[in-house]
Formats: C-alpha cells, sequence, structure tokens
C-alpha cells in the first residue's frame, strides 16, 4: 500500500471552540490505484491532504506512506493544489522541473526530460511563457506535468479541475487518464463531482458532511478505457445512484 | 506612440506656461535678480557654469547611489532576518517605524562630528533616509508571497533558505521596486542635505556656497541638476525593475 490511513481526526479552533473537522477518516491507495475521494463542500477533504502531506499533523490516527512509518511525505507523494500555483516568475519549463532541483539534479537534463513531454501536455511551444500567459486549463496542466516530473510514487490532486467549464474538464478527464496509463503512478484525487470520480477511478471513498468519516467505500469495476459513452453505462448508473444517496442520506 | 505624445503633452504645456508666467512676472515687476532671476537667466547661469556642476554632481551622484546601495543591503539582510525569525520581526518592525520618524536632518550634524567632511557622512545620510522605504516594501513583499505557493514547495523537500530564494525574494521583487523608486527620489536629495552641513565637494556645497553670495540663479541651476539627476536614477530604477520582472508587467498588462 502506498498511503494508509488509519482512523484520522482532526479538529480546528473557532472563535476557542473545537470545530471537529474528521472524525475518524480510514482510507487506503495501493499500487499504481486509482483512488478518489467525494464528499460535500467543506467536509475537510484538503485538511486531509495537509495531514497526509505533513503540512499539518493529525490529531489522532496514523499515516502510513510508502509502506513505512515516519517517511518524509515528500519523497512519496507529489501534490497538486487546487490553485494552479506556478510560480509566476518562472517560466513554463522552469516551473514543471521544480521538484527536480531539490535532489540537486542538473537543470539541463531535467529541462530535456521536460521539453520532451511537452506534447503529452499540451504544451508544446509555451515551454518559454510565463505562466500569466497561459489559459486555465493550459496552467493545470503544466501545475500536473509539475506534479508527474516529481517522479513520486503516489499523486495527490485536490480538486485539479474545479475551476474549468463543463467541457474543457471532460477533455481533461480524458487526459488525465492517458497520463495516469503512461507514468503509471498511484493516484489519489478529490472531487465533489460524482461523474468525475467514477469515470477516473478503481475505487471510490464516499465522506460525510463536518466531521467527516468514510460512510461509502465502492469497487468502480467498470471496464477500461472508459469513454464518454461510460456516463451512460447501466452498471455506471446504478454506481452514481448508490453514491448519491450516500451523499444525501 | 500616439498616446504616449498626448501623455507628454500635457505637462509640457503647463510646464511652459509655468515658465512663461515666471519669466514674464519678472519683467513686469521688476523683481532684483537675487531675489527672484528669471528663468532665461538661470538657463544662462547653468550654461556658463556646467563644467563646475558637473565636478560637484559627480560627488552628489556617488553619495547618493552608495548611500541607497548601502540601504538596499541592509534592507535585504533585515528582510531575510525577520523572516526567519518572527522574534526578530516583532522586535525589530517598530522600530523600523520609529527611525522613520527620527528627523534626520537633526541627526546629520553629529553625523558631521562623528565622521568628518568626507563623503562617509553623506553615504550614511543617504542610507538612513532611504532605508525605510526600501526596508518596509521589502518585508511587506516577502510577507505577500503566497503560503499556498510556499507550502508546496516545502513539500517537494526545499529548506527553509531555498525557499525564500525561490518563492518569497522573487515574490518581493514588485513591491521592493516600488520602495526603491520612491527612495531613488529620495536619495539625492539626502546627499545634498548631507553635503550643506559641511562638505568639500557637491551639489550641496556649491547651492549653500551660491546662497551666501546671493547668486540666486546658480541655486535654481542647482536645483534643475538635482531634479535631472533624481529623475535620470528614478529612469535608471524603472528600467531596472523591467529587465529583471518581465514577467510581473506581463502580468499586469494582461489584467
Amino acid at each position: 500500500m502506498e498511503i494508509i490511513l488509519e482512523d484520522i481526526e482532526k479538529s480546528y479552533m473557532v472563535d476557542g471552540e473545537p470545530l471537529p473537522v474528521l472524525g475518524g477518516v480510514s482510507a487506503a491507495v495501493g499500487e499504481g490505484e486509482f483512488v478518489s475521494l467525494i464528499g460535500p463542500s467543506g467536509c475537510g477533504k484538503s485538511t486531509l491532504f495537509n495531514i497526509i502531506c505533513g503540512l499539518t499533523g493529525p490529531d489522532r490516527g496514523r499515516v502510513v506512506l510508502g509502506g513505512k512509518t515516519g517517511a518524509r511525505a515528500g519523497e512519496v507523494v507529489s501534490y497538486m493544489p487546487q490553485k494552479d500555483l506556478l510560480l509566476p516568475w518562472r517560466t513554463v519549463l522552469d516551473n514543471v522541473i521544480l521538484a527536480r532541483e531539490v535532489a540537486g539534479e542538473n537543470r539541463e537534463t531535467a529541462r530535456r526530460e521536460a521539453r520532451e513531454l511537452m506534447p503529452l501536455f499540451g504544451l508544446a511551444g509555451f515551454e518559454n511563457s510565463y505562466p500569466a500567459e497561459l489559459s486555465g486549463g493550459m496552467r493545470q496542466r503544466a501545475a500536473l506535468m509539475r506534479a508527474v516530473l516529481a517522479r513520486r510514487r503516489v499523486l495527490l490532486l485536490d480538486e485539479p479541475f474545479g475551476a474549468l467549464d463543463a467541457i474543457t474538464r471532460t477533455r481533461m478527464q480524458q487526459w488525465l487518464l492517458e497520463v495516469w496509463d503512461k507514468f503509471r503512478q498511484a493516484v489519489f484525487f478529490v472531487t465533489h463531482d460524482i461523474d468525475e470520480a467514477l469515470i477516473l477511478s478503481d475505487r471510490v471513498y464516499v465522506l460525510t458532511p463536518r466531521p467527516a468519516r468514510v460512510c461509502l467505500h465502492l469497487e468502480v469495476g467498470l471496464p477500461r478505457p472508459r469513454r464518454a459513452e461510460t456516463l451512460t453505462d447501466p452498471r455506471f448508473l446504478a454506481l452514481k445512484r448508490q453514491i448519491m444517496r450516500a451523499l444525501l442520506g | 506612440m500616439f498616446r504616449r505624445n498626448r501623455n507628454i503633452a500635457a505637462p509640457l504645456l503647463f510646464l511652459l506656461s509655468f515658465i512663461a508666467t515666471w519669466q514674464a512676472w519678472v519683467w513686469w515687476s521688476g523683481v532684483p535678480a537675487w531675489l527672484l532671476p528669471a528663468p532665461g537667466q538661470v538657463l544662462a547661469a547653468l550654461w556658463e557654469m556646467l563644467p563646475v556642476l558637473f565636478r560637484h554632481t559627480q560627488s552628489t551622484v556617488l553619495a547618493a547611489v552608495t548611500g541607497l546601495l548601502a540601504a538596499v543591503l541592509l534592507a535585504l539582510a533585515l528582510a531575510v532576518l525577520m523572516d526567519f525569525s518572527p522574534w526578530v520581526r516583532r522586535g525589530m518592525y517598530p522600530l523600523l517605524v520609529f527611525s522613520q520618524t527620527v528627523p534626520i536632518i537633526a541627526i546629520a550634524p553629529l553625523l558631521i562630528i562623528w565622521f568628518g567632511y568626507g563623503i562617509l557622512p553623506k553615504v550614511v545620510v543617504v542610507a538612513l533616509v532611504c532605508f525605510f522605504p526600501v526596508a518596509v516594501s521589502m518585508v511587506e513583499g516577502m510577507e505577500a508571497a503566497d503560503p499556498g505557493m510556499v507550502d508546496l514547495l516545502r513539500v517537494m523537500g526545499f529548506t527553509r533558505w531555498q525557499l525564500i530564494k525561490l518563492v518569497r525574494l522573487p515574490a518581493a521583487l514588485p513591491s521592493f521596486f516600488s520602495g526603491l523608486k520612491i527612495a531613488g527620489t529620495y536619495a539625492v536629495m539626502g546627499a545634498v542635505i548631507g553635503e550643506w552641513l559641511g562638505a568639500t565637494s557637491g551639489l550641496g556645497v556649491y547651492m549653500t556656497r551660491a546662497t551666501h553670495a546671493y547668486q540666486t540663479d546658480r541655486v535654481f541651476a542647482a536645483i534643475i541638476i538635482i531634479s535631472l539627476v533624481s529623475l535620470l536614477l528614478f529612469g535608471l530604477i524603472n528600467l531596472l525593475a523591467r529587465l529583471s520582472i518581465p514577467w510581473y508587467f506581463k502580468e499586469r498588462s494582461n489584467d
């Protein structure tokens, strides 16, 4: 298992009162798996991601990354937040190789590799542009490319397509599956879009409203590659109904 | 280009009518030249004294630029230190504001006593005047860095020092340059104030001598030079900003 979450609890202090956000979340992501986490907005999905990344600690519970406790999160996961957070002062090329510089890797080697991958990420010809010159979809792709190029075992994607329009979003989902197929990293994907979770994932966890717990765990089991027709497959619709029931109570 | 011309036209028109009114007033009222010289006289004095003024300008510019650089280096060191330690930040920020309330003109004579009549006291005056705008813009610019970016790079495994280099300093640059522009316009003025109080060369010395001799046209000539040099410094800083933060100007032109 790449990620194991055991009974994670977390509260925040709001106006001197503890506000429980996570009420004992357990989940796991296996090698090369695509796993989604669905929940109503504000249910603590991002908090869970921050805990996995080690940006904040859980009040109770255990996080096991890459099969051992105490591994530094950054060595196992690479994280793509909701906002693209590209450095405005770096060109696209120098943004996507950022994680390679930590290890002290030669910049030119990393750049060469990145240049070859630009077409796959739909960024060919924009290597030397600044993020401000890109469209929203392109910025999101550059952010994903940065996460993929970090070459970690798990990609954590926090509602990466949330801010995009429906058509761009559908295209990005298809394209994300291609990228996943090519690099075979495990993906842990947060979303509040049921269709998105089902079309992408091997397994889906559904969270309750705050304090969040897992109220449903599904094997999707639809054949791959999945296409637009999958959205109207009776099996897909049955799974969707099940998730809606869990979410709406 | 057309818009640029129109932008220049209005201020130019006002400037010319101001000079014309001044010239007319001097003719019409017959005010003596030692009290208020006509613009023509000022220009004549400027032309006549150009070699002397050039020599004095060199010392003033040297003091101004050295002082400005010293202020920038100090501000940079302080901003990084404040970023590393919240404790230093809490302790230093009020002092920083307090330092701005101290009248430099009152300290300048002391600086002459401490450091003599050479260039050093002028450099110190300039650095004192310029330090505040540069330091505040730097510190606040570093704070304005997106915390999400800092978190993202921290997860990647960058060290605190690398975060400053990769995120905080570049994020601070637009704000830093705004502060530097203000400081740049203060710098020449600071050097002149330093020279007023005692120096062997510099535009401040030249002005003091001219004032004492009631050569008011020369005082005005020196004022013109001071303004021109300040404008030049401002322009240079602007150019430096354009060259070092091209991404920022692209971002702004997209909005």
